[in-house]
């Protein structure tokens, strides 16, 4: 494969998109009715790609292994969408959010990705209000925002705690409309299996239809993949359960660089594990940690005796409760970032400070200010400050107020009153920032395959901001690659269809087959999922919110071994041409086995602490993260090389030109 | 929890399929539906059984993906939720439970739990949209303030998940909740009004195209939406659906 | 125009309101036979002769009673071919009352109420006015009431139908305004008028049955 070329525009960094835009070719409407796209993936980037390709006049395709398209995880996310449009007049501007973006992401995103999305972010936000999304307004009938994720102005648009949903059910009107229209090809129930190349290039794809099984080939002028971050290799995270890796995996195989696998963003306010029967974990938002103490008990006895249920968290005495946040960090106490405040809270829970039957949950706790917002609001109302039940009853009107459909769902999954009693909670997996490498123009290593949203590695760095995922999704979707792709296609106008019956899709289909068959003529003695249950562990151990040398050396040779033992004892029930949902897992599950060995590879490459990435041996002697800007400052990208431990590392050297690189410190 | 489970087995959509009873132990209150129903297929697998399909994604009630019909009621028993959130406390130790697919003709089985609902997004595509392109070259989104009531009422409307609990649950099989829910959205918000009339007939033409029942008002619709999506969207689609076969 | 499910609920909304209207004008007309036979003679004399009511009305109202079952047929059978797989187990009542779910059962026995009532009154009038073209006697309308409650069966049948009546209007008459795309602050009034209504005529009728069957 070429060298890496980020293909980063030359001229200032604000004006380097409107530049390039201006310079890049074009194909004409005529041109574009000639060209077909296939797109994997529909949500938040892959529905508005489709839209946007569509409306442009190509001839898209689109793949999604759900029922309907509006099943994406995308759907899942709750707290917003940034965007720099200062409606607030709190100062923001598209340099600040540029920057908190690159601050936040630990220094290892590419500034001009970054400073492109923060461009555009505004017109996300245009757009969907004029495709119909119910944003939040006040009463003047304006646009509503709020803070986010320890930023200093109020920049974010959503809608409840869906705005995710409300997005994405917008880019999915957006492509309705295209559907409608004839413009759009939906295929539903379609796993994409493989990406077939013709002479170097990318030009189709092999999928499986998930209802009767039939394996079929679609060919393109280009492939876009938008299938999403691979935070299932953990097997439990708030990914949704089909959430994968596969068609990112399958597109590393045949040539794309693959990026900071390691980066991985471990959020710290999830519902704890209940017992080994757990399928996924629920997040709630990062808010409530802006009312919330996080705390467990100072001495083990009560400890053992909570676990015991000798004790209730309300009968510890307040002296007898570690705060460990506001302890450790009193600047920012509560509010520290979500790789800090989750490893704080893994360090406790290793210490034996765990409050729940598995010894990994610490208590989130609205008493403080239940009783805070108590007293003001009898104050307000003239009423007695000292009434300690008047006190109690206000305050919670308050933050029922606030948080009451979070309360509500944490109440349905635990089944315990978190007006009364403390939240659990503790730290899950929750997005993957690394991905497919790609260029300034999203396109990855292999010509005319293009990764977006999620998929990419490129601009959240090794942490990503609250309310950024959904910008980048929207950013790349609809106002990036639909620009950026007719550079390539301009190539392609007169090649004509792509014809479905060369060697290169018919090799590719049999390799398909060939896999399929091998799991389910296996007839082996474990399921699929006793390998990803064991797959996830060793990653969860080994790979997760703390990791070092050993450790990771452990987990490359472990999942080497669990995955030949896949391949010899996994069983998939059923047969190859009906509805078989194991048998699609398998070939997920196997490509997770793959990847999972690349992170640890990436992670133990990677001797610095950054971001969601903690190696024990790079730390201040106060334990907290070290970077190594000296020997680190670069984007890993990983080239296929037969097996995930004899991948080539590639380094993408990162350029700081218009923000000074400084230490994030949070005490 | 030791559970009687009587489910619906349907080999493929031509299939003729029955109900099958099978015994599962251990159980434990904390598990949802759904992961008593993976406990379910690992032992399926293990015996060389074929595993019970259904569909399931996200598994935090927002996508939609989960649809089983439960002792007779779309979602189970419990309230405003969707099958994934419906926890085994809500059940007891002995207790038989019937898991039946989400059923109309016009969602098809597919596979014993799993049904084809893209009747859903056919609607959706016959109008379902506001037909703005995405050049994001639009008017700044706070050139028209919207009435905070209106955009409070076009949100709880655009809550709906799709999930099909409403046609599951209509004695009539019928989409009228679905169907409003989005006619409502978009007829609350200016954006959405330009093209009103068009949108609502043809939404509710392709909604008869596509086999689903008529709405006799009998709310099961409302009581089972897992989102709680009000009987209110239907009488706006009424109204709107009028004025538009008025105006022709 | 009434092809689509909106149009055909609408239209069914629109008939049942038509209906109900005349159900109040015929229990009007009715009770005065508790209190004045004169009156109640004087009145029925009037609907039974009067042109407007016997050419233009009494058409319409047969067109709306025709057009209002034969189109809750359609309807029932179209609900119920849209689910041709039926559930093994469905809990209805966990949803949606009784009475919403079963409007046809109410209505089949109102409906056979309506076929024992014309046989009871309309056929009689019918062919005493235009058939045998007999004299006209304006004081015969109230004997003839008194005479038909005389069998204890027909007022017992009389007053079974009134119930299912009364659980028909139950939930048809809110349903209705819901059809026509009513459904805001004023809807809890419709349907505590509703509750009001289903009770107070079908019980009005039951009790001027009963009242002429003891002949009080």
């Amino acid at each position: 494969m070429a060298k890496l070329d980020s293909k980063i525009p030359h001229g200032s960094l604000s004006e380097k998109w409107t530049n390039h835009k201006s310079n890049i070719n074009l194909v004409s409407p005529a041109n574009k009715r000639l060209i077909d796209v296939i797109v994997v993936g529909t949500g938040l980037a892959g529905a508005s790609a489709s839209a946007t390709l569509a409306e442009l006049g190509y001839n898209v395709k689109t793949f999604c292994f759900q029922d309907s398209p509006r099943r994406a995880h995308s759907i899942a996310a709750q707290g917003g969408i940034n965007a720099a449009k200062n409606y607030q007049g709190d100062g923001d501007s598209t340099y600040r959010l540029f920057y908190d973006t690159i601050k936040g992401g630990d220094y290892r995103s590419r500034e001009s990705n970054v400073y492109r999305l923060a461009e555009v972010s505004t017109n996300i936000i245009d757009q969907c209000v004029a495709q119909g999304v119910p944003f939040a307004r006040d009463y003047g009938g304006l646009l509503d925002n709020r803070s986010f994720g320890g930023v200093l102005v109020s920049r974010t648009f959503y809608a409840k705690g869906q705005t995710g949903q409300q997005l994405l059910l917008g880019a999915y009107s957006a492509m309705n409309r295209q559907i409608g229209r004839g413009k759009i090809k939906m295929y539903n129930r379609h796993e994409m299996m493989d990406l077939v190349l013709v002479d170097g290039k990318a030009r189709g794809i092999i999928s499986r239809n998930l209802v009767n099984g039939k394996i079929e080939r679609h060919s393109a002028h280009a492939v876009v993949i938008a299938s999403g971050g691979y935070g299932n290799v953990f097997f439990l995270s708030t990914n949704a359960m089909g959430s994968n890796v596969s068609a990112s995996w399958k597109i590393h195989k045949r040539g794309a660089h693959f990026a900071n696998p390691c980066f991985t963003q471990i959020h710290p306010t999830c519902i704890p594990v209940s017992g080994e029967h757990q399928s996924k974990l629920t997040l709630m938002s990062e808010s409530l940690r802006n009312d919330g103490r996080i705390w467990v008990p100072k001495k083990l006895e009560d400890v053992k005796a909570i676990r015991s249920g000798q004790l209730k968290a309300t009968d510890i005495e307040e002296e007898d409760r570690d705060y460990y946040l506001e302890r450790r960090y009193p600047a920012f106490g509560n509010l520290v970032p979500r790789d800090v405040a989750s490893r704080a809270a893994k360090e406790r829970c290793d210490a034996g400070f765990g409050v729940n039957k598995t010894g990994e949950a610490v208590y989130l706790d609205f008493a403080a200010a239940v009783s805070r917002y108590g007293k003001e609001q009898a104050h307000v109302k003239g009423l007695d400050e000292n009434d300690t039940n008047l006190v109690k009853k206000l305050g919670q009107e308050v933050v029922r107020a606030k948080y009451g459909n979070l309360f509500q769902m944490y109440e349905k999954i635990v089944d315990q009153d978190p007006y009364e009693m403390p939240m659990m909670i503790y730290p899950a997996v929750h997005y993957t920032m690394g991905g497919v490498w790609v260029d300034y123009n999203l396109m990855t290593s292999i010509p005319g395959c293009y990764a977006i949203g999620e998929a990419n590695f490129s601009d959240h760095g090794a942490n990503r901001l609250g309310a950024s995922a959904l910008m980048q999704g929207l950013a790349d979707g609809y106002f990036v690659l639909p620009y950026t792709i007719g550079d390539y296609l301009s190539d392609d106008i007169r090649t004509g269809p792509i014809s479905t019956d060369s060697p290169e899709f018919e090799a590719a289909e049999k390799e398909v087959k060939d896999q399929l068959k091998g799991f389910i003529n296996n007839n082996g003695k474990h399921s699929v999922d006793y390998y990803h249950k064991k797959l996830g562990k060793i990653m969860w151990d080994k790979c997760g919110m703390s990791r070092n040398e050993k450790g990771l050396k452990t987990a490359i040779s472990d999942i080497k071994a669990l995955r030949e033992d896949f391949y010899k004892n996994v069983n998939v029930p059923g047969d190859l041409d009906e509805f078989n949902e194991q048998l699609a897992k398998a070939g997920r599950v196997a490509d997770f086995l793959e990847l999972g060995e690349l992170f640890a590879k990436d992670a133990l490459e990677r001797t610095e602490s950054c971001g969601g990435h903690f190696r024990e041996e790079s730390q201040t002697s106060e334990g907290e993260a070290m970077r190594d800007d000296k020997n680190f400052t670069f984007v890993s990208a990983w080239e296929y090389k037969g097996e995930p431990s004899n991948a080539k590392l590639h380094k993408e050297e990162l350029k700081y030109e218009e923000i000074e690189v400084k230490t994030r410190s949070y005490k | 929890m030791n559970l009687k489970l009587k489910i619906w087995r349907q080999a493929n959509a031509e299939a003729k399929g029955e109900i099958v009873t099978y015994n599962i132990s251990d159980v434990s209150p904390d598990m949802s539906f759904l992961e008593m129903m993976d406990m379910h297929n690992e032992q399926l697998i293990e015996t060389g059984e074929d595993p019970v399909a259904f569909d399931h994604d996200c598994r935090e009630g927002i996508c939609g993906m989960c649809s089983m019909f439960i002792n007779g009621e779309a979602h189970g028993p419990d309230r405003l939720v969707t099958t994934c959130q419906l926890h085994m406390r809500k059940f007891k130790d002995g207790d038989t439970i019937t898991i039946e697919p989400f059923r109309a003709d016009a969602f098809p089985v597919i596979k014993d739990l799993a049904v084809d609902r893209s009747a859903f997004d056919r609607i959706q595509q016959a109008g379902g949209f506001v037909s703005v392109n995405t050049s994001g070259n639009t008017q700044d989104a706070n050139a028209i303030p919207i009435d905070k009531h209106d955009a409070d009422k076009a949100f709880d409307a655009a809550t709906c998940i799709g999930c099909g609990a409403c046609v599951a649950s209509c004695k009539n099989a019928s989409a009228m909740l679905f169907v409003s829910a989005k006619v409502s959205q978009y007829s609350l918000l200016p954006q959405g009004k330009v093209e009103a009339t068009d949108r609502v007939l043809n939404m509710v033409n392709q909604m008869d195209e596509e086999g689903f029942g008529n709405c006799t008002n009998t709310g099961a619709c409302e009581v089972e939406c897992p989102k709680g999506i009000s009987l209110e969207n239907i009488a706006r689609m009424n109204r709107e659906y009028m004025s538009a076969s008025l105006k022709g | 125009m009434i092809k689509t499910t909106i149009a055909r609920k609408v239209a069914m909304a629109l008939s049942g309101l038509f209906l109900i209207l005349f159900l109040g004008q015929h229990f009007t007309i009715n009770i005065t036979s508790v209190f004045s036979d004169k009156m109640f003679n004087f009145l029925s004399h009037f609907m039974g002769n009067n042109p407007v009511v016997q050419f233009i009305l009494q058409p319409v109202l047969i067109f709306g009673v025709v057009f209002h079952f034969i189109m809750g047929f359609i309807l029932e059978i179209k609900n119920y071919k849209s689910r041709s797989v039926k559930y093994i187990s469905f809990n209805g009542s966990a949803n949606a009352s009784w009475v919403s779910r079963n409007m046809i059962i109410s209505g089949i026995v109102v409906l056979s109420f309506l076929g024992l009532h014309f046989y009871d009154f309309w056929v009689p009038e019918m062919n005493y006015k235009y058939v045998e073209f007999l004299p006209q006697d304006p004081d015969r309308y109230y004997e003839e009431l008194v005479h038909k409650f005389h069998s204890p069966v027909r007022v017992a049948i009389y007053a079974l139908s009134f119930i299912f009546l009364s659980l028909h209007l139950f939930h048809g008459f809110s349903s209705s305004f819901q059809s026509m795309g009513l459904n805001n602050k004023y809807s809890r009034g419709i349907k505590l008028f509703t509750v009001a209504f289903s009770l107070v005529i079908p019980a009005g009728f039951i009790f001027i049955a009963i009242f002429h069957h003891l002949n009080l």
